[in-house]
C-alpha cells in the first residue's frame, strides 16, 4: 500500500476517458461502480466542456455484486450504442470492476454490435493516466486504421503530417495544437489528421495518407506512433516544440524530412521572446536558481529553456511519470544534476525545500508548495486547474508559445529594479522585504513584519514541524536539530540578506562554523562564511 | 378537507407516486463525506483504504482544500497486496504508524472502506480493532465504509456517524432529558442554534459529531433528538437502538422548516407554547422577510431536483411553501419514508417523485419539462446550460450553511442567483 494525500495522475481509466472525451463519434462503456462517475466534472468544470463526456457507466452497486453485474454491463453497452450510435464503442474496467472480473471485451462481443468494440485492458494497480490515454489511443489506432490508406504521390501537393497526442484535458494542448499548425502552414505543410483531439473514428481509418505523424506529447502519441511506424512505416517526429531552440530544431527536422524550404519560418518576426531576454531588463534574471518538475515531457523542454534561453541555473529536475524516467535521466545529465523521478508529492517538497529555488516551475502542487513556502512559481505541465485552461489563446509551443513563456516565468519574480530597490531601502518600512515583491499577494508576507522571531522561537518551531515544515517559508526553514546559535548582531545582520537567499545563506553560516568547530555564529563567522563560498 | 391541506397521518394516498428507475447514476460516493465531516470533527482523521481512484475522487471533489494538509489520506492498494504477496493489514499496520508518527495530535483516526477493499473483503473492521487495541489511551480508531456500491455521498456521513454512536458514553436512566442535535452542521448554525435552544430554556442541548472524540455528548433512553439533516437512516435507527427517541419534525430550512424544528423540541421540553412564540418571532420574521426579497423572481418557477444528497425533498418542500415554486420532478437517491414523512405530505400532488436513477431517461425528462432551473451535479450542470436550461450545482448545497432562520434567506439566493445571472448577461 502507499500513502497518498495528493496524486499526480489518476487511475488508468481517466486517461481513457481523456482520450474518448477528445474524440467524436466514439463512446466508451465503462464496468465502474456508483461514484466513479465523479470523474465527469474534470471535462465540465476544468475544461469547461459544454457536453458530457461521452461515457456510459454501470454504476454497480453491493446488491449486483456475484449476481447480473455482467447482464448490467451488457444492457449498458446496447443502451449506449441505441442512445448514441457512436462509430466505434471503447469498452473496459475501472478498479472496482477489474476485481469482479467480469470480462468486458467477451460481453460485448457476443452482443454483436454493428461497430468495432474496442476493448482496453488498463490495469488499475499497476498503471496511471498516462500510460491509460496512450495505451487507449493506441488501442483504437491499431484497431481502426486501414493499412490500406496509403499516402498519394507526391508530386503536385503539399506533404501531410498527422498531429498525435493532443487530447482532452491537456495542459495547452487546445492552442499548442492551432499554434503547430499555422507553424507548419507557413512552411507548406498540411495536416491530414490531429488525433485524438477532435477525431473521429472515420479519420483514425486515414491516418495512412499521411507522409509522417508529428508526437506532440509522447506521454499520449508515443506508443500509437511507434505501431504506425512499425506497421505503415510513417516515421515520426519526436522533437517538441516547446522553447525558441527547440522551436527551430522542430523546424528543421520537419523541413527536412518532408523536403520543404523552412528557413523563412526560423526567423519569425513575432517571435520576440529571444529579444525580451537578451535585453539589459533581463540581466538580473542570470544565475537564478530554479526548480523544474512535471510530465517529462514539460520538465524537460522547461529546463532547456531555463538554462539556454533564460539563463537560470537549474537547481532541481524531475518528473512524475516513471514510464519517461530514461528521458529524465538524460535530460538531467546535461545539467550535472540528479533527477527526481517520484509521483510523491512529500517527497518534491522535501527537494524543493532543499535546493532552496528562486523560482519553482510545476504543476497544480508545486504552485501551492511554493505559496507554502513563498516562492514565486509558475505552472508549466498537468495537473493543472481550472485557470489554466483559459479563454485567452495560451499555446506553450511554438514561437508563440516561447513568448508566453517568458510572460510567465518571469512575471512571479520580483522585477530586476524592484529586486534592486528591496536592496537598498531593505530598513524602510515601505521598501522592506518583508513587504514582498508588489506585484503578488505582498499581504501574505506582512504578517512576519510585526517583529521577527527571535533564535530561540524559530527553533522552538522547527522542532515542532520537524517532519512537516508545513509553515513558514522557505527563506527561514532549517534543518531540524541544528544545534549552532546566532548572536543577535549576527542575527540582525541575516536579516538584511535578501529572504529569498536567506535559507541558503544560513544554512551554509552554520555548515561552515560547524566544519571550523564553531559553537556560534557571530558577525565575523558570516563574513568568514561569506568569503568562504565566494571561492 | 381537500388533499392539499393533509397534515402528517393522513391516508398515505395522498402522497405523490415514486417513480423508481435503475440504470446509470450519476452521483458521488460516500466517500466525498470526508471533505466536509473532516472540518467538523477537529481531530479526527479519515483514512481511505482503496485504490488510485478513490484518491483522486477526494482530490477533484476538495478541489483547493486539498493543499491545506489535510486531515485524510488514502493507503492505495497495489498490485502487491492483490497478489497477496503483501499482507493487506500488515501495511495497513505500517502506514497507520507512519501516519501517526506525522500527525500526533490526531485522536480519532477512521478506516473508511471503499469499493476496492469491500470487494476484496479486506476486514477494516478487524483491523480498526486491533490498532485500536494498539494506540489503546492515544488514539480511537474506527472503521465505516464510504464505497460507492454502499452509499451515496452524503450516507457517507450517516456512516460515520453510526460509527461514532457506539462511542458515546452511557446516560444514566436517571438522569434528565437532554437534546441531541444530529447532523453535521457549519459552526456558526451550531451557534445560532445553540442561543435559540437557551433562551427556550431547552437543554441541555449536545451536537452530533462533536468537534472533538472527547467531546461526543452522553445517549439514553432520556435523550431525545432532532435531525438536522434528512439522510441519517442510519444513525437514527443506531441513537433507537441506544434508547434515544426521534423528534419528529420538518427539517429546520426555511421559515417554516426551522419553526417547525424547533417547535418539536419545545413541545418535547414542555416549553410553553406563548414562550416559544416570543423567543422564535423575531428569528422566524427576519427568516420571511429575507426570503420575501427573493419571492418575486422564483415565484410561479418550475424547478426539478436530480439525485444527489437526500436534501431535495425538503428543499423542494421549502421551495413550494415559501417561495411559490413548482416541483416538476423531485429526484432522490433514497427515499426514507419515515423520516420524511412531514416533508411529503407538504410537496404538491402534481410533483413526480423518483428514487434512483437513470441518468439518460431522467435528462430526457428534463429536456422535455423543460424546468426554469434544474438542481444536479457538477457533471451535468454545463452540459445542461449549453442546452440552455438554467441550473444550481447541488454540491453548494451541503457546503454552505443554509439551515435556521438566518440562513433562509442565502438559501433562497442560491436559487434565485443562476436565474438572475441569466436575467443580466447579454453574451
Amino acid at each position: 500500500m502507499q500513502l497518498a494525500v495528493w496524486t499526480y495522475e489518476g487511475p488508468p481509466h481517466v486517461g481513457a476517458m481523456r482520450v474518448a472525451t477528445a474524440m467524436q463519434d466514439l463512446h466508451y462503456v465503462l464496468h465502474a461502480p456508483q461514484g466513479d462517475t465523479y470523474a465527469d466534472l474534470l471535462f465540465t468544470m476544468i475544461e469547461r466542456r459544454g457536453k458530457r463526456p461521452p461515457v456510459t457507466y454501470t454504476t454497480f452497486q453491493a446488491r449486483d455484486l456475484g449476481k447480473d453485474t455482467a447482464s448490467i454491463f451488457q444492457n449498458a453497452a446496447r443502451d449506449a450504442y441505441e442512445r448514441f450510435a457512436p462509430k466505434a464503442l471503447l469498452v473496459g474496467a475501472s478498479c472496482t470492476a477489474e476485481l469482479i472480473q467480469d470480462d468486458p471485451a467477451g460481453l460485448a462481443e457476443a452482443l454483436e454490435l454493428p461497430c468495432p468494440v474496442i476493448p482496453l485492458e488498463l490495469p488499475s494497480y499497476q498503471r496511471k493516466e498516462n500510460w491509460g490515454a496512450a495505451e487507449t489511443f493506441y488501442r483504437v489506432v491499431r484497431q481502426l486504421v486501414d493499412r490500406e490508406v496509403r499516402p498519394a504521390p507526391r508530386e503536385g501537393r503539399r506533404p501531410l503530417v498527422n498531429l498525435l497526442g493532443p487530447c482532452a484535458l491537456g495542459f495547452r494542448h487546445r492552442d499548442d495544437v492551432a499554434e503547430v499548425r499555422r507553424l507548419l502552414d507557413s512552411i507548406g505543410i498540411d495536416v491530414n489528421c490531429v488525433a485524438p483531439l477532435d477525431a473521429a473514428p472515420d479519420d483514425i481509418r486515414t491516418l495512412g495518407r499521411a507522409d509522417f505523424n508529428i508526437v506532440l506529447y509522447p506521454e499520449v502519441g508515443g506508443e500509437a506512433a511507434r505501431w504506425l511506424d512499425q506497421a505503415l512505416h510513417q516515421p515520426a517526429i519526436r522533437t517538441v516544440p516547446i522553447g525558441v531552440g527547440a522551436t527551430r530544431e522542430f523546424i528543421r527536422e520537419v523541413a527536412a524530412l518532408a523536403g520543404v524550404d523552412a528557413s523563412a519560418a526560423l526567423d519569425d518576426a513575432t517571435s520576440r521572446m529571444p529579444w525580451w531576454s537578451r535585453s539589459v531588463d533581463s540581466t538580473y534574471l542570470t544565475g537564478k536558481r530554479v526548480f523544474i518538475f512535471g510530465d517529462a515531457t514539460h520538465a524537460i523542454t522547461a529546463a532547456r529553456i531555463a538554462h539556454e534561453e533564460l539563463g537560470f541555473d537549474i537547481c532541481g529536475l524531475g518528473c512524475y511519470n516513471r514510464e519517461f524516467a530514461r528521458e529524465m535521466r538524460a535530460a538531467a545529465a546535461l545539467y550535472d544534476i540528479e533527477p527526481l523521478i517520484t509521483d510523491d508529492h512529500l517527497l518534491v517538497e522535501d527537494a524543493i525545500l532543499n535546493a532552496s529555488p528562486e523560482l519553482v516551475l510545476g504543476t497544480q502542487m508545486e504552485r501551492h508548495i511554493a505559496k507554502r513556502f513563498g516562492i514565486p512559481c509558475a505552472v508549466i505541465s498537468s495537473p493543472v486547474h481550472v485557470q489554466d485552461f483559459p479563454a485567452r489563446h495560451s499555446p506553450q509551443m511554438g514561437f508563440e508559445g516561447a513568448n508566453v513563456i517568458f510572460d510567465t516565468w518571469v512575471h512571479p519574480l520580483v522585477m530586476g529594479l524592484e529586486e534592486h530597490l528591496l536592496t537598498m531601502f531593505r530598513d524602510d518600512f515601505e521598501f522592506s522585504d518583508e513587504a514582498g515583491p508588489s506585484h503578488l499577494h505582498g499581504a501574505a508576507r506582512s504578517h512576519r513584519s510585526e517583529s521577527a522571531p527571535s533564535p530561540s522561537d524559530a527553533r522552538a518551531a522547527d522542532v515542532a514541524d520537524a517532519s512537516l515544515v508545513s509553515q513558514g517559508d522557505l527563506a527561514e526553514a532549517r534543518p531540524a536539530g541544528t544545534a549552532i546559535s546566532w548572536t543577535a548582531e549576527a542575527e540582525q545582520e541575516l536579516r538584511k540578506v535578501p529572504f529569498f537567499v536567506r535559507g541558503k545563506v544560513r544554512r551554509n553560516t552554520e555548515a561552515f562554523a560547524v566544519s571550523q568547530g564553531r559553537g556560534a555564529v557571530d558577525l565575523a563567522t558570516l563574513y568568514d562564511a561569506k568569503a568562504h563560498y565566494a571561492r | 378537507m381537500s388533499p392539499g391541506e393533509s397534515v402528517l397521518g393522513c391516508a398515505p394516498a395522498a402522497q405523490p407516486q415514486v417513480l423508481r428507475e435503475r440504470g446509470q447514476r450519476e452521483v458521488f460516493c460516500g466517500l466525498t463525506g470526508i471533505i466536509w465531516m473532516h472540518r467538523k470533527m477537529q481531530d479526527a482523521f479519515f483514512l481511505v483504504v482503496g485504490s488510485r481512484t478513490c484518491a483522486h475522487l477526494l482530490q477533484s471533489a476538495a478541489g483547493v482544500m486539498i493543499f491545506a494538509e489535510p486531515r485524510f489520506a488514502t493507503a492505495i492498494i497495489e498490485e502487491r497486496d492483490l497478489a497477496g504477496m503483501a499482507d493487506c493489514q500488515d501495511e495497513l499496520d505500517r502506514i497507520v504508524d507512519k501516519l501517526l508518527a506525522r500527525r500526533p495530535e490526531i485522536r480519532t483516526l477512521f478506516l473508511v472502506g471503499s469499493c476496492p477493499s469491500e470487494v476484496i473483503k479486506l476486514d477494516l473492521g478487524k483491523a480498526a480493532q486491533r490498532l485500536d487495541g494498539k494506540f489503546a489511551g492515544s488514539v480511537r480508531i474506527l472503521n465505516y465504509s464510504g464505497s460507492g456500491i454502499e452509499t451515496t455521498f452524503t450516507e457517507g456521513e450517516d456512516a460515520c456517524l453510526t460509527a461514532l454512536v457506539p462511542e458515546m458514553p452511557s446516560a444514566d436512566a436517571g438522569e434528565a432529558t437532554n437534546l441531541l442535535i444530529v447532523g453535521a452542521l457549519p459552526d456558526i448554525v451550531e451557534d445560532q442554534f445553540k442561543r435559540l435552544f437557551d433562551e427556550l430554556g431547552i437543554g441541555p442541548v449536545h451536537f452530533l459529531p462533536a468537534k472533538r472524540m472527547a467531546e461526543l455528548p452522553k445517549v439514553g433512553p432520556n435523550t431525545v433528538f432532532l435531525l438536522a439533516q434528512p439522510f441519517l437512516t442510519e444513525t437514527t435507527g443506531a441513537l433507537q437502538r441506544r434508547g434515544a427517541k426521534r423528534l419528529d419534525a420538518l427539517f429546520p430550512f426555511g421559515a417554516e422548516g426551522t419553526t417547525d424544528w424547533l417547535r418539536a423540541a419545545a413541545e418535547s421540553f414542555g416549553i410553553d407554547r406563548m414562550h416559544f412564540n416570543r423567543v422564535v418571532a423575531p428569528g422566524r420574521e427576519r427568516a420571511k422577510r429575507a426570503i420575501a426579497h427573493r419571492r418575486e423572481r422564483l415565484e410561479g418557477k418550475r424547478i426539478t431536483f436530480l439525485p444527489d444528497s437526500q436534501l431535495e425533498l425538503p428543499l423542494a418542500r421549502f421551495l413550494h411553501t415559501e417561495l411559490g415554486m413548482m416541483p416538476v420532478e423531485v429526484g432522490t437517491p433514497y427515499l426514507n419514508r419515515e423520516l420524511n414523512g412531514r416533508e411529503l405530505a407538504l410537496l404538491p400532488t402534481s410533483t413526480r417523485l423518483s428514487e434512483g436513477q437513470d441518468v439518460d431517461l431522467q435528462l430526457d425528462r428534463v429536456r422535455l419539462d423543460r424546468p426554469d432551473l434544474t438542481v444536479c451535479g457538477l457533471g451535468l450542470a454545463n452540459p445542461l446550460e449549453a442546452e440552455g436550461l438554467s441550473t444550481k450545482w447541488a454540491i453548494e448545497l451541503v457546503f454552505s450553511p443554509i439551515h435556521g432562520f438566518e440562513q433562509a434567506g442565502d438559501l433562497a439566493e442560491l436559487f434565485a442567483r443562476p436565474l438572475r445571472r441569466r436575467d443580466i448577461l447579454r453574451v
